[in-house]
């Protein structure tokens, strides 16, 4: 289908556009900087209700098509589409950024045009990569995100912020030279960049194992897998809070997306041959990373591991369905653990979010995100209190939130292949709940611990619309998963036919 | 013999660009120091109306013309590289104007030596036998040697001329020496004779082999590849920044130029045995700029091992010897001349009379002071360090392309290797210039002349504007070469 008007073009170039506005204006000027940024993210997010309304969710087929020729020499095309997979991203993308930007309404003081103009040029790179259908235009986009992040990071960080950014930059630019290689390689096979003829293309085991191994250096960086995790714990810990929600929301399901648009259908031999590996280091993620999450003193880092053993489950439920596939041909529980997978994603974005959401507010009161500086905030804090119990609730994985739909779908589908791996996975119910909760008792309930904690003030207008926000997609995706996986189903489908054909 | 007049048209910009440094040298005799901008604008008019005398007969997909029975050629690939070298040496007197004249160094003599030395760039990529391509080669080399030495006051510029001089000679006379064992081993001087005749002497000519090892050191020299880039560090650093400013740009031009002619131009049957010298090459220059540009402190410095770890990138490129191959180079050193001349001309506008903001410490809290040149200087930053979307990334990805598609997976590897290493310095700067607060001592940033700010932005900007532009470019360096 041909789109009419060029409704992705607009996804992706009016954040960027309207964020090298922002960039252009005074200093000074800073609260009109504040509401045009809002302005532009929510008429972002108002496009993706006609994305959403036009789009076939019946049909795997890329849909809103815009294809022009961008390089002629070299066959590369401006070519963007979506399936239900890309729309359920690009939500989630444009939602969380309208929040973000709310939620550093009043606690970015400093230089803050530039800080809402760097989300919105992120947002629309991210969307970008989201509906990319040419190897060299995601690449762009992929590589695009690290500049304004590394920046987010760098000038409104914590104390340790110019490690972190660096780290996070050499990391995940280090990962993806990997899969730039494997991309021209693959070009040099095929003769085009477009994705769907990389899909197509037959390819030796070798040579599928050499990009499995490139693409997976870049993804497993980014989601982050274990052990190559190491950068995410830094970067979250020392980004503004903007930066973590955006990095937690978002960029590790970039990874994740990435894994299912290019591992999985490109290399479905080597995927299978090597999915063991990916399901082993999925199940250390899972328990290992819970149990690190466990002991951390800093609210952000034990967020920031607990989001690395969410992102474990993602790539199991990907990787698990080789093992059904391939060795049981059960495609239903196949379909049921990438669907998890996504799923999984789009929860853990909402989530996570949110709970760096509430880390900032009350950062934003205390200046200190240690655990042990806290206690006793149901007391002060009545209304926060109640919506941070609810997602830790949510990341612990309970019923009726979106946090439990996923891994229960993960573990379902893990059953199927061995109940030894589903009861491995499933320890996370209860290392999950541990960290959590042991959190929420020791930050909220209890006596009053000090005078800063007597002093709070409970949450105002505009931070509760971030967290009843977040609060309504978490209740909602748990309550009534039905559209989500419904919007993917089709797409999943036709990813389980993928990687159920070999490609040799 | 000269038949005609008309076997001469295809000099004609070498021949006007002759006469108007004559124009030029003695028109300045007459203009008094506060008129010189006057010599400013002859100049400039000079470079655009040789431009539009190049263009006018310019035709990618016309057959070469060549001049002196095949001594002078003129094609595609000579006419594009022409017309890049006007526009960055044009830029380059744009910038360096106030830079020279607030120092005393604005002189005549400053822009007969760069026409001059462009002279010589246009007989070197124009040149059809090894006399030309050496003929070329001095004139320039003698010109850039004057220029290094411009502000003969200064101890470090005679320093960096002396030494530019003296391993300059050497590389001539390596240079020449292999041109002699290449005309023992074919019989002839003309390169398209040789490359007849090397297609069937194969490997086994040893004088040949011989011969190309001391042509390939004389490119790799004027390039300033590891291990041949002893010089380029200390003339960078030693020279005043806006003659720095066109030895790290324009030049490389040329070199690419001659590096074409030589090794397809002349030596493709012995393809084989260069490709695998120019990937050694890539990869030592790769490796040593990256890394040794990890410890400067001197911002000229760090982009002098910038250039090296760039011209490792080229040889990628010349490395695949492919028409390919050739084109993406191609692509890479005009997109590289840009960038270079742009940061260069960074240092030239944070600098003022008594400072000269070639350390890497005065970009500090630049993004606090002048929030718009923080970015224009982010953006060369991450274009040279070949981040998407980002020309520079452009001009890596066709080089990359060019060396897996020739089958050199592993160069390729390396190279990204390196680049990822090399991010890290060129991530140092934007970090100064953010995430830092300017220290109270920090000189202020005066205001520059109005066209070297627009330039600069604009070539800044640029940058950008490549995701539409470097389509283009690429299919005409292609056609070129095809």
């Amino acid at each position: 289908m041909e789109s009419h008007w060029p409704l992705l073009s607009l996804l992706i170039w009016l954040p960027i556009v309207g964020g090298f506005l922002l960039l252009t204006m005074r200093q000074h000027r800073a609260s009109l900087a504040r509401w045009t940024g809002l302005i532009v993210a929510l008429a972002t997010l108002a496009l993706c209700v006609p994305l959403y309304a036009g789009l076939d969710a019946a049909s795997a087929d890329m849909q809103f098509v815009e294809r022009v020729v961008w390089v002629a020499g070299f066959d590369i095309y401006y070519h963007l589409g979506v399936d239900g997979i890309s729309v359920a991203l690009i939500l989630l993308t444009a939602f969380t950024s309208v929040l973000v930007l709310v939620g550093a309404w009043g606690s970015v003081q400093d230089r803050a045009g530039p800080y809402f103009a760097a989300f919105l040029i992120l947002e629309g790179l991210m969307i970008g990569v989201f509906c990319a259908m040419d190897a060299v235009l995601f690449y762009v986009f992929f590589e695009g995100m690290l500049i304004p992040m590394f920046i987010i990071i760098g000038i409104w960080g914590g104390p340790q912020r110019v490690y972190a950014s660096l780290k996070f930059f050499l990391y995940t630019f280090l990962g993806s030279v990997f899969m730039l290689i494997g991309l021209i390689y693959l070009y040099s096979q095929a003769g085009s960049f477009a994705l769907a003829d990389l899909v197509a293309l037959k390819l030796s085991a070798t040579e599928q194992m050499w990009l499995f191994f490139a693409f997976l250096v870049a993804f497993a960086v980014k989601i982050p897998m274990f052990p190559v995790h190491t950068w995410l714990p830094d970067a979250h810990v020392e980004a503004p809070t903007g930066g973590s929600v955006i990095l937690a929301a978002i960029m590790l399901k970039v990874g994740g997306y990435g894994f299912l648009r290019f591992s999985l259908p490109m290399t479905p031999d080597a995927s299978a041959e090597w999915a063991w590996l990916v399901i082993a280091l999925s199940l250390v993620a899972v328990v290992y990373i819970g149990f690190v999450a466990l002991v951390q003193q800093d609210m952000k880092k034990l967020i920031a591991y607990s989001s690395i053993s969410h992102m474990g489950f993602v790539t199991l439920g990907l990787f698990i369905a080789f093992a059904l596939v391939r060795t049981t041909d059960n495609s239903d529980a196949a379909a049921l653990g990438l669907q998890g997978a996504m799923v999984q994603m789009v929860s853990h974005g909402f989530i996570s979010a949110a709970l760096f959401s509430c880390v900032g507010v009350m950062y934003d009161r205390v200046h200190s995100r240690m655990i042990g500086d806290y206690g006793g905030v149901v007391n002060t804090m009545p209304w926060f209190a109640a919506l941070f119990v609810l997602f830790a609730m949510a990341n612990a994985g309970l019923p009726g939130t979106s946090g439990f739909v996923g891994e229960f779908m993960v573990i379902l589908a893990a059953f199927q292949s061995s109940p030894w791996l589903a009861a491995v996975a499933a320890l996370t119910l209860i290392i999950g709940a541990a960290y959590t909760l042991w959190l929420v008792k020791r930050v909220i309930f209890g006596e009053v611990a000090n005078d800063n904690v007597a002093k709070l003030k409970d949450i105002d207008a505009r931070e509760t619309i971030v967290l009843v926000g977040f609060a309504g997609a978490v209740l909602l995706v748990g309550v009534w998963p039905a559209p989500l996986v419904e919007l993917m189903d089709a797409s999943v489908m036709k990813l389980v036919a993928q990687i159920a054909t070999t490609k040799l | 013999m000269i038949h005609s007049w008309s076997e001469l048209l295809p000099l004609l910009p070498e021949v006007f660009l002759l006469g108007m440094i004559c124009v030029l040298l003695l028109a300045d005799l007459y203009v008094p120091q506060e008129h010189r901008g006057f010599t400013h604008f002859l100049a400039l008019m000079i470079l655009a109306f040789t431009a539009i005398i190049t263009l006018r007969a310019f035709s990618i997909d016309a057959p070469p013309q060549s001049a002196f029975d095949g001594m002078f050629l003129r094609d595609g690939v000579s006419d594009i590289l022409k017309v890049a070298m006007y526009g960055v040496l044009a830029l380059v007197f744009v910038y360096s104007r106030e830079y020279l004249s607030e120092r005393g160094l604005l002189s005549g003599e400053f822009y007969v030596l760069c026409l001059t030395a462009l002279l010589g760039m246009m007989v070197l990529v124009s040149a059809g036998s090894l006399i030309t391509v050496y003929l070329g080669l001095e004139l320039l080399a003698l010109s850039t040697y004057a220029l290094v030495a411009l502000n003969r006051d200064s101890t470090l510029s005679s320093e960096a001329a002396m030494k530019y001089f003296v391993l300059g000679a050497l590389a001539s006379g390596m240079l020449l020496y292999g041109m002699s064992m290449v005309y023992g081993a074919t019989g002839s001087l003309d390169l398209a004779t040789i490359r007849g005749a090397t297609a069937g002497l194969g490997d086994s000519a040893i004088l040949l082999s011989f011969g190309l090892v001391f042509v390939v050191i004389g490119v790799a020299f004027k390039f300033g590849a590891a291990p041949f880039h002893m010089w380029v560090p200390d003339v960078y650093q030693g020279s005043p920044t806006a003659i720095t400013l066109f030895i790290g740009s324009v030049p490389k031009l040329a070199a690419f130029g001659m590096a074409w002619r030589l090794l397809d131009g002349g030596m493709a049957g012995v393809g084989e045995q260069w490709q695998s010298m120019l990937a050694l090459l890539a990869v030592a220059s790769l490796a040593i700029g990256n890394v040794v540009a990890l410890a400067q402190t001197n911002l000229k410095r760090m982009l002098a091992y910038s250039t090296i770890s760039h011209v490792g990138f080229l040889f990628v490129g010349l490395a695949s010897g492919s028409a390919e191959g050739f084109a993406a180079a191609m692509a890479y050193v005009i997109l590289y001349a840009l960038m270079a001349a742009g940061a260069f001309g960074m240092i030239i506008l944070l600098s003022h009379k008594g400072f000269e903001a070639e350390e890497i410490e005065d970009f500090k809290g630049l993004s606090r002071r002048q929030p718009w040149y923080a970015l224009m200087m982010l953006l060369l930053m991450a274009s040279l360090a070949g981040f998407p979307p980002l020309v520079g990334f452009f001009a890596k990805f066709l080089v990359l392309k060019a060396a897996v598609e020739a089958g050199l997976i592993w160069l390729a590897i390396a190279a990204v290797v390196f680049a990822v290493i090399g991010a890290y310095y060129y991530l140092r700067i934007i970090k100064l210039m953010y995430f830092d607060n300017p220290a109270d001592d920090q000189p202020p940033v005066l205001p520059s002349d109005a066209p070297m700010r627009w330039a600069l932005s604009a070539s800044a900007l640029f940058q950008l504007a490549a995701l539409v532009v470097w389509g283009p470019l690429l299919s005409l360096c292609q056609r070129a070469f095809t």
